[in-house]
């Protein structure tokens, strides 16, 4: 595909065919060799015909192909003739990532450090099938819906502070469980307040650079050798049943036909099956932070079991990285309330925005760019820049280049484990045959992604982190 | 023995074509590799059935229906999917119905996981064939 080099880190997809806008790729020319391999530009290309996009169908630098939308994918639509798209969403709604930070430095926890491993390992349910923390009636998962994190709260898993650290404050409105199919019910049921499998994790890591320190400061991140414990999970069966529910429901109602890719189908913002739709997957939305509530408790009874106290393990804050939003944005100098999708991509609100903690509104939202298995993760700040260049947003992790197939054809989950080792990195795991797909070898450098995004200005680099234990799903 | 499915190379997520010389056996085969993705059907013992029953306006939409059946059991039921019996696949009126057993065993200690799948998705899809039929499916893992 023809793209047109506009500077250093940014390329355009000038508008042709049935393109409504043209797309912008952030990328570098190693990173864009990689989206050139699969269909990510041709994704990105495809989410520049849907109707009422606006300015541009954006890529962030991590994109790699998904289904309908690219991973990575960033497009906002007007109210008035606009769609809403749950391939634009993705399956799993609400995946995104929570960071704890603790009053520990690595020399208190070295002595811990297995030990904390297995006691969160067994406190915090994994893997598939029924077992999470607790078994859900139909009317407490409703319940969950509407109120999210608040939820989990009320229930004692966790503080008040938390949730004022959460996006959103940890409930999305309006959601309306009542629209949830039979099955998104029952599949959530017996899930909330587990981590899930493929590349969800938990980690426990240490501050190992701080780049900008007035702003990590104001996140509570004040030393080199700090622990902080990251969580990365979704919303499980309840979200992918929605997004499964809704792709039927559009089909049913709307039809295929016209669509450069059946995973693009939509429904007009302005419909009721589009209402509808953004309703249940606020549902999904509310599951998921309730979720990351619960393990967030989960992680600090951890550390009060095995170190004696859990004092000073204050959330950071809550990211989503799987969403669609109704937000106010400037479309030729004049604000405009739009919906804005992100897959795979991570708001990025600049300082002074109304919608960010007070406490953070002098440096901008936190961001957080988790790596791949043993390798750096970041936490990022929002901008006022990626306004103009991203609707707000930024990339959300490294994103994968090798497929799962060739990764078990390449790599030994025991072997990456005491490679992990020799690096001062504990793993624990369901199974071998997950470690050796996630290897960090099939991921993107996030190095080079967290760079362009600092370089670009959608999200400033703000604190790199190193993992010293991990627990895979 | 004829190839029932194979795995493909797909990025992000997973990709396999099922093969069959109906369009029943093809996807018997196609919940064979989706089930082959998570957990090995061969170690699954036949101990309990489902009964499967959908409909779906194309055959595309069918066939995703019935391959999210085994995402569904597992996630309710910790039902893991061994073989598939009596699939039968009727076109009624607009709408394409199958029925079907659903084989195997619920989750145990024993049990070896080791992937997940999330969704079953409409990407790359292929469904073609006279003789022969050829399945090809992307999901989301």
């Amino acid at each position: 595909m023809k793209l047109k080099q506009i500077s250093e880190y940014i390329w355009e997809i000038p508008k042709q065919g049935d393109m409504n806008v043209p797309a912008i790729v952030y990328s570098s020319p190693s990173l864009l060799e990689s989206m050139r391999k699969d269909l990510t530009l041709e994704q990105t290309k495809n989410m520049a015909c849907l109707p009422g996009i606006q300015r541009a169908a954006y890529a962030m630098p991590d994109a790699h192909q998904g289904y309908g939308f690219p991973i990575g994918g960033v497009a906002a639509f007007d109210m008035e003739n606009g769609v809403i798209s749950p391939g634009g969403v993705g399956y799993d709604i609400n995946c995104g990532v929570r960071l704890l930070r603790t009053e520990f430095f690595e020399k208190d926890i070295k002595k811990h450090k297995k030990a904390l491993l297995d006691e969160m390992f067994a406190r915090v349910p994994k893997g598939v099938g029924v077992g999470g923390s607790i078994h859900l009636s139909s009317k407490e998962i409703k319940q969950v819906c509407t109120k999210g994190a608040q939820w989990a709260v009320e229930k004692g898993f966790g503080r008040e502070e938390d949730l004022e650290r959460t996006e959103e404050g940890g409930c999305l409105k309006p959601a309306s469980p009542e629209n949830l199919s039979p099955r998104a019910m029952s599949r959530g049921s017996g899930q909330l307040g587990s981590l899930g499998s493929g590349n969800h994790f938990l980690e426990i890591q240490k501050v190992v650079t701080i780049y900008d320190r007035e702003t990590s400061e104001a996140f509570g991140i004040h030393s080199e050798g700090q622990i902080l414990v990251m969580i990365h999970c979704g919303s499980r069966g309840l979200g992918h049943q929605v997004a499964s529910d809704y792709i039927r429901l559009m089909e049913n109602e709307i039809g295929t036909r016209g669509l450069p890719d059946r995973q693009l189908i939509n429904a007009p913002l302005k419909s009721k099956l589009g209402r509808k739709y953004f309703e249940s997957m606020n549902t999904a939305v509310n599951f998921a932070f309730a979720n990351r509530q619960m393990i967030a408790h989960l992680v600090r009874e951890a550390f009060q079991t095995i170190t004696g106290t859990s004092e000073g393990m204050e959330q950071v804050y809550d990211v989503c990285h799987n969403v669609a939003k109704f937000e106010n944005h400037k479309i030729n100098g004049r604000e405009a309330k739009l919906c804005v999708h992100r897959k795979g991509a991570t708001r990025s609100f600049g300082p002074g925005h109304s919608e960010i903690p007070e406490a953070y509104r002098d440096v901008g939202q936190p961001v957080f760019i988790p790596g791949s298995m043993g390798t750096s993760s970041y936490v990022l700040a929002g901008t006022q820049k990626s306004e103009q260049l991203s609707f707000s947003s930024t990339a959300h992790g490294a994103g994968r280049v090798m497929s799962r197939r060739q990764a078990l054809r390449s790599f030994r989950g025991e072997e990456i484990k005491r490679e992990l080792e020799t690096k001062g990195v504990d793993l624990r795991a369901k199974g071998w045959r997950c470690v050796a797909e996630e290897a960090s070898q099939v991921y993107k450098d996030v190095d080079e992604v967290v760079k362009i995004s600092d370089s670009l200005g959608i999200g400033k680099l703000v604190v790199k982190a190193d993992p010293i234990a991990v627990i895979k799903g | 023995m004829n190839v029932k499915y194979k795995f493909l190379n797909h990025t992000a997520d997973a990709k396999f074509q099922a093969y069959g010389n109906s369009v029943e056996e093809a996807f018997r085969n196609a919940a064979e590799a989706t089930a082959n993705l998570m957990w090995s059907t061969k170690k699954v013992k036949p101990r309990i059935k489902r009964k499967v029953s959908i409909t779906g306006k194309d055959r595309e939409q069918l066939l995703v229906k019935f391959l999210e059946e085994i995402l569904f059991l597992l996630d309710t039921d910790d039902f893991l999917l061994c073989s598939v019996k009596e699939l039968s696949i009727k076109k009624e009126k607009a709408d394409y119905a199958l029925e079907a057993w659903f084989l195997g065993d619920r989750i145990s200690d024993e049990s070896e996981i080791f992937g997940s799948v999330k969704a079953v998705t409409y990407s790359e899809m292929i469904i073609e064939g006279n003789d022969h039929y050829l399945i090809q499916v992307v999901v989301d893992v």
